[in-house]
């Protein structure tokens, strides 16, 4: 058991998985922040999902515990709900103003 | 040999994240974030955790790229025609997004003391281990789920039709 838990210790320390995640998670915010484009805007906030979802399972490793990554399982399954209603958003933004600058919809009444 | 896997993959990740928020097709970004999710799966593989790493292809790989690329081509906008935005509030969303990667370094560097006394099982990623606590304790939860998908489904459907009457 000691062999195995510095065996995953050596891949990596729990520090790196920490600054990727956090690299990846602001890469998503800048992406929210730095775009118009709605497609790219939600992808940026899948990237977020995803870098919350690599901490919370690289904890779960070093914690030796089953439920990060039973909560982990459980955002994939928000992020695809979110993304079949988002995306029939977006569909019903174009159909209606015929872009998807997200500039154009600063006013939400027409 | 695992080690140079975990920088090669991270690296990868980082690098396909940068690229989804600064290519000029949305086609691209696509295909770039194709690439930052295998690479988180083949992290998860790492952390050995097979069951994320399985589930995370077929979800994110399989289904939402599949969804983003169909509304791209379904409204057609694989050319760039989106009007930039000025340096100044470029520089501004940089300088932020930057801060923010210093607030959560700096603030999650002291949580590894936490976990020091744990011993390392490397059971718990397995599909067997994994669904046993799926099922016993997490069973409400995941009934839950089912039902926010379900109504998903229809919050979609019921969207984008025209006329519902």
């Amino acid at each position: 058991m000691e062999n195995i838990s510095t065996q995953i210790a050596q891949v990596a320390p729990l520090e790196h998985y920490i600054i990727l995640s956090a690299l990846l998670f602001s890469l998503g915010v800048l992406g929210v922040m730095l775009r118009r484009n709605v497609i790219i805007m939600f992808m940026s906030i899948e990237l977020m999902l995803n870098a919350c979802n690599l901490l919370l399972a690289a904890f779960s490793a070093f914690h030796s515990s089953a439920a990060g990554q039973v909560f982990v399982f459980f955002i994939m399954i928000v992020a695809a709900a979110e993304v079949a209603v988002g995306l029939a958003i977006i569909v019903m933004i174009y159909r209606n103003i015929h872009s998807i600058d997200i500039n154009e919809l600063s006013k939400l009444k027409w | 040999m695992t080690q140079f896997l975990f920088y090669f993959l991270s690296f990868v990740a980082v690098a396909a994240g940068l690229m989804v928020i600064t290519a000029k097709n949305p086609v691209h970004s696509v295909l770039y974030l194709i690439i930052a999710f295998f690479a988180i799966a083949g992290h998860y593989i790492l952390l050995n955790a097979q069951f994320l790493a399985i589930v995370h292809i077929i979800v994110y790989a399989g289904a939402i790229m599949v969804l983003f690329l169909s509304v791209i081509m379904l409204l057609n906008l694989n050319k760039d025609n989106e009007p930039a935005k000025s340096n100044v509030l470029k520089l501004a969303a940089a300088v932020a997004a930057g801060l923010l990667l210093v607030t959560f370094t700096g603030t999650l560097k002291g949580t590894e003391s936490i976990i020091a006394a744990q011993p390392y099982d490397d059971q718990i990623g397995y599909v067997k281990a994994l669904g046993k606590v799926l099922f016993n304790d997490f069973l409400l939860p995941f009934e839950v789920s089912a039902l926010l998908l379900l109504s998903a489904i229809i919050g979609a459907v019921v969207l984008v039709k025209h006329d519902l009457k």
